[in-house]
């Protein structure tokens, strides 16, 4: 498995490093040419099952992938097409539509209208619409829906651009008065509801912030390599090997604790939500530091929007409030203690299902 | 693991995800039965740092009653024949229950990898069966006044004499010495030449013994766990000598990766840590104090995953030296995080005397503190390991 995982990483690399962008110019253009080769290699739709329309393989294998787009700063749907919308997707009994998908879940007024529906509704931060055909829609309630947006030459929808503070497009979607054909609205399938919504989001912005922080370690080692000050490059200074070895750390474990949470959310759903709370939070805590002392010792250099080093760690800042900052996860942990009764903080660290009386 | 600004980039710390075997849930299963009716008999009391300072010998010769000592050895040598990954287990739940380990801990955890790894069969047959069955405890004796983090300046001499070896020098810090049944020493034997590291061995010898006094240290928390050592021409029989005559830095080395990484570097205080976590809820939780359980259990999740990671890359006979490393600097840190988090939402002041409950934890974390970053190898010293492997040293 392992192996093979090595080898996705091999491709992925190969597929990701030469798309890297140059410097920190906010840039929400999707990579179409990227896109082209995820498309034809099946790395889009990696983890969705090839019943639905996708490429087959596990969650893993996506998360991979992700992590060196990431750590690549491609900019791509690739998360919100395979992780998000290809997941809602075939677990609802729905097929793929070709091209990016943009996933979103939010309230919808949603009005049977004889055989079809009429929606409106206003969903902020819909990473990437703008690029796609298509939104996928988790509507909240009781019985959660799954809704298949139409985005483009639709009358009902329009897509006003924003973006998060990496320049990344979250655009709003307005729907006024839409009309979806019957077969766009479904029952989500089962396990798809707004729970899961948030763990599966945690856990693909956790893989991508330590491909980020990858990133800032990478660059980081180099320039302190090839930086001269005082006669000899800054590396020679054991106050930066230091300052190095401190993001190492911090990096590590954002690695670890992202590949800890895949392989918990894929064999163990019933504590999964505790290991991505725990990934999600300590990526989203280390953003910081990671961030921090990758520019602090790339210096002034790497505070210009020429510099590369700014495209990583303000996604750093973008992702890490998304899908729950660490104080949002720091909270549902100390509640699922709470509710784990005596000794529970020590069971859910070592991956056992809380204890809950009747 | 690729630990170089080479290869791809972006990707520096290759580490696979850690697995347990699936027979590790029932011998979990059986420690925490074991634990809870111990606790019930009043059969040990939870003690923060217990795998350094609550030493029971009758604790270790229950625990070894069950196989639960020298776990890894070979049962040709009296051991059980699990593999480290078990070993694991059992450890990180004695361990977060604050078990009295202390008096097996460095022959466990150490001495019986590293007899199996270097000794002679004499040797093998001669410790290891009594260390399986909870008789025989190890000193270490590493450091010196003048050999702290630089340990290749130690000045312990051992002089080849007829018929064996003649040691002479002063070792610092020895934790359990005065329980201890032998202890093992880094001496030099030879010159170093070429390299400061050149020339250095590793003897065991039993106690007590002619020549070898063991005197008290004792530590901020007014109690007795360190030792010093002296070794006045003391004479020791030839086969005193652990594996490979001047190969003794590249020994220690090796043993470090195990010693750094294991889960009691991120677990002295686990045990103070649940603790609080089970009063607060009793007491009626604030959220402030409620998000700060959740940040710790966040932290001891990731770190004990490191550790996880770790010892699965040691099992399959990878050393991961950079993130073993990583884990010590890290777990350590949250020890003392832990520590300091319980310490300022109790809002109360800690007593010298504090009889029990998470006060009694608190006051000795807190006493022991200062020692989580120091013991086996200064986090500074951590760091610039890690820096070597970064490529920048």
């Amino acid at each position: 498995m392992t192996d093979h995982l090595d080898d996705l990483r091999s491709a992925a690399e190969a597929m990701f490093a030469g798309r890297e962008p140059h410097d920190a110019v906010p840039d929400p253009e999707l990579d179409t040419l990227l896109w082209k080769s995820l498309d034809e290699t099946g790395f889009s739709l990696l983890g969705v099952p090839e019943e639905a329309g996708g490429s087959g393989g596990t969650l893993a294998d996506a998360a991979a992938v992700l992590e060196i787009a990431a750590a690549h700063l491609a900019r791509v749907p690739l998360g919100e097409t395979a992780v998000l919308a290809g997941w809602m997707l075939a677990g609802s009994g729905l097929a793929v539509p070709d091209g990016p998908l943009a996933a979103a879940a939010g309230d919808l007024a949603l009005r049977r209208d004889g055989e079809s529906w009429v929606a409106h509704g206003w969903l902020p931060d819909v990473p990437w619409a703008r690029h796609c055909g298509h939104a996928v829609l988790l509507v909240p309630a009781t019985e959660p829906r799954l809704v298949l947006l139409p985005l483009r030459g639709t009358p009902g929808v329009a897509v006003h651009p924003d973006t998060n503070v990496a320049g990344e497009p979250r655009d709003t979607v307005e729907l006024t008065g839409l009309t979806l054909p019957a077969a766009a609205v479904r029952p989500a399938g089962p396990g798809i509801d707004q729970d899961a919504w948030e763990i599966r989001g945690a856990l693909l912005r956790t893989v991508q912030l330590a491909g980020a922080a990858q990133h800032v370690l990478s660059a980081t080692v180099r320039h302190t390599r090839e930086r001269e000050q005082f006669g000899r490059s800054l590396s020679r200074f054991q106050v930066v090997q230091h300052q190095l070895a401190v993001l190492a750390g911090e990096v590590s474990a954002m690695q670890v604790a992202a590949r800890a949470a895949v392989l918990a959310y894929e064999t163990a759903r019933a504590t999964a939500a505790v290991a991505v709370g725990a990934a999600k939070a300590t990526a989203s805590a280390s953003a910081h530091t990671v961030a921090a002392i990758g520019h602090q010792l790339h210096g002034a250099l790497g505070f210009s929007e020429e510099h590369r080093l700014g495209a990583a760690t303000t996604r750093l800042w973008a992702w890490r409030e998304e899908f729950g900052n660490e104080d949002v996860w720091h909270e549902r942990l100390g509640a699922a203690v709470a509710t784990a009764g005596p000794g529970g903080l020590w069971r859910l660290a070592t991956g056992r299902a809380a204890e809950v009386g009747p | 693991m690729t630990v170089t600004g080479r290869g791809r980039a972006g990707t520096t710390l290759d580490l696979p995800v850690g697995s347990l075997p699936p027979q590790a849930q029932s011998l979990r299963d059986e420690v925490v039965a074991f634990l809870a009716d111990e606790l019930r008999i009043g059969g040990f009391t939870p003690r923060c740092d217990a795998w350094m300072s609550a030493a029971d010998p009758a604790f270790t010769r229950r625990l070894a009653g069950r196989g639960w000592v020298g776990m890894t050895v070979p049962g040709l040598y009296g051991g059980h024949g699990r593999s480290p990954l078990e070993r694991f287990v059992v450890a990180e739940e004695l361990l977060a229950a604050g078990a009295p380990v202390a008096a097996h801990w460095i022959a466990d955890r150490q001495m019986a990898p590293s007899i199996l790894r270097l000794g002679t069969e004499e040797q093998k047959h001669r410790y290891l069966p009594a260390i399986a069955r909870g008789e025989c405890f190890f000193a270490i004796g590493m450091s010196e006044p003048d050999a702290g983090s630089d340990l290749a300046a130690v000045r312990t001499r051992a002089r080849e004499v007829p018929g064996g070896w003649e040691v002479t020098g002063t070792k610092l810090w020895s934790t359990g010495a005065h329980l201890a049944h032998a202890i093992v020493l880094l001496a030099r034997t030879d010159p170093a030449e070429g390299s400061r590291h050149a020339g250095l061995s590793q003897f065991v010898v039993d106690l007590p013994w002619p020549g070898v006094t063991v005197r008290p240290i004792r530590t901020v928390d007014g109690e007795h766990h360190f030792n010093e050592v002296v070794l006045d021409a003391a004479v020791l029989p030839s086969d005193a000598l652990l594996g490979t005559r001047g190969a003794g830095w590249e020994q220690v080395t090796a043993e470090l990766a195990h010693e750094r990484s294991g889960p009691e570097r991120l677990l002295s205080t686990m045990p103070l840590l649940v603790a609080w976590a089970d009063a607060l809820e009793k007491d009626g939780a604030g959220p402030a104090a409620r998000r700060e359980v959740g940040r710790l259990l966040a932290r001891a999740w990731t770190v004990r995953q490191m550790s996880l990671a770790v010892a699965t890359a040691l099992a399959d006979g990878r050393s991961p030296a950079v993130t073993a490393a990583l884990v010590k600097d890290l777990g350590s840190r949250f020890e003392g995080d832990v520590v300091e988090t319980v310490r300022r939402l109790r809002r109360a002041p800690v007593r010298r005397g504090a009889a029990d409950g998470v006060e009694r934890l608190l006051r000795d974390g807190l006493l022991h503190s200062p020692a989580f970053t120091l013991r086996g190898g200064a986090n500074e010293i951590l760091r610039s390991v890690v820096a070597g492997h970064l490529g920048v040293r």
